[in-house]
């Protein structure tokens, strides 16, 4: 399945490996914050219409 | 709908749009779809690339490094520009959205700048000779990621929304210098190592692209990268207008 990378086995290796991490990384911390400040928003809606 | 009808109505959904409750709304419809359409053809760009293409003759296996150097210079570049736009939008038009909009991108660019980076200096190394050099292209996006983490630092900084707005603005004006010469420094210095354009869509007789083997897992990777950045701004800009509403509706109940 892993196709053969050669000599350069470990440069490419690296390079997709530091990219998706940084891009899993990005969308996680979006998401995270989208979702608590969405959840903190609904909360203080509800105390207002309290 | 002919063409003239179709890009006027493009344009008043441009301006309808720097509306907070029409953004949210239209947002809100399309983001899901986008998201999805963001991973089928982000994935499909990646693996495509990576397992499914041949070495290069002159590179070897490292031509594989170009499905995610490409795209995240592309996009480092053009989240910029999309910067410059909200920015002087707010300048011009006090639109919120606009500048919400500049700086929910700037996470984003940053880390496109940052990829970009890494994987030229990951790439740089076997073909080169070293990770870095002083190249016009190389240092003009070093400065450009330095622009992105002092204007991310600029936001962090000031307590007032709108003082912060104005002065991040007008940062992002002045870094946009910096994009366009990341984008055009191979032509205006010819020098250093970093080669010119590899793909040309608009140029064909001029620039010699490269082979259909390596370039369409390109493009679908290239549209990928594109479709993540504005799913993310999109999430990014509505967690910003929240954050908005949020503020006020914590002012208010201090005041009661």
């Amino acid at each position: 399945m892993m196709p053969d990378l050669g000599e350069y086995a470990v440069e490419v290796t690296v390079a997709y490996g530091v990219s998706l991490l940084a891009l899993a990384l990005v969308c996680f911390l979006y998401i995270r914050r989208s979702r608590s400040v969405k959840r903190a928003l609904t909360d203080a809606e509800a105390r207002k219409d309290a | 709908m002919n063409s003239t009808s179709k890009s006027k109505h493009l344009w008043n959904l441009f301006w309808k749009l720097a509306n907070p409750k029409v953004f949210m709304g239209w947002s809100g419809r399309w983001l899901p779809w986008l998201s999805w359409l963001t991973v089928l053809l982000l994935g499909s760009g990646l693996i495509w690339g990576f397992f499914f293409t041949p070495d290069d003759i002159r590179q070897g296996s490292t031509v594989k490094i170009i499905y995610l150097h490409v795209p995240a210079a592309l996009m480092a570049i053009n989240g910029y520009l999309l910067m410059f736009i909200g920015s002087l939008m707010w300048l011009i038009r006090r639109q919120h959205v606009s500048v919400l909009a500049a700086k929910a991108a700037a996470p984003v660019g940053m880390t496109m700048t940052l990829i970009a980076l890494a994987t030229g200096a990951i790439w740089g190394q076997p073909m080169w000779g070293t990770y870095w050099v002083w190249d016009p292209r190389l240092t003009s996006f070093l400065i450009m990621f330095l622009f992105y983490a002092g204007y991310i630092a600029l936001w962090a900084a000031i307590d007032d929304d709108d003082t912060a707005a104005d002065l991040t603005s007008v940062l992002a004006l002045v870094g946009s210098v910096f994009a366009l010469l990341s984008r055009y420094a191979v032509l205006f210095w010819n020098q250093g190592l970093h080669q010119g354009t590899t793909v040309s869509l608009t140029d064909g007789t001029k620039q010699e692209n490269i082979s259909n083997v390596f370039f369409l897992p390109l493009l679908l990777a290239m549209v990928g990268f594109g479709l993540l950045f504005l799913t993310l701004l999109l999430i990014g800009t509505r967690t910003e207008l929240r954050m908005r509403r949020l503020k006020v509706l914590e002012v208010r109940e201090r005041m009661q």
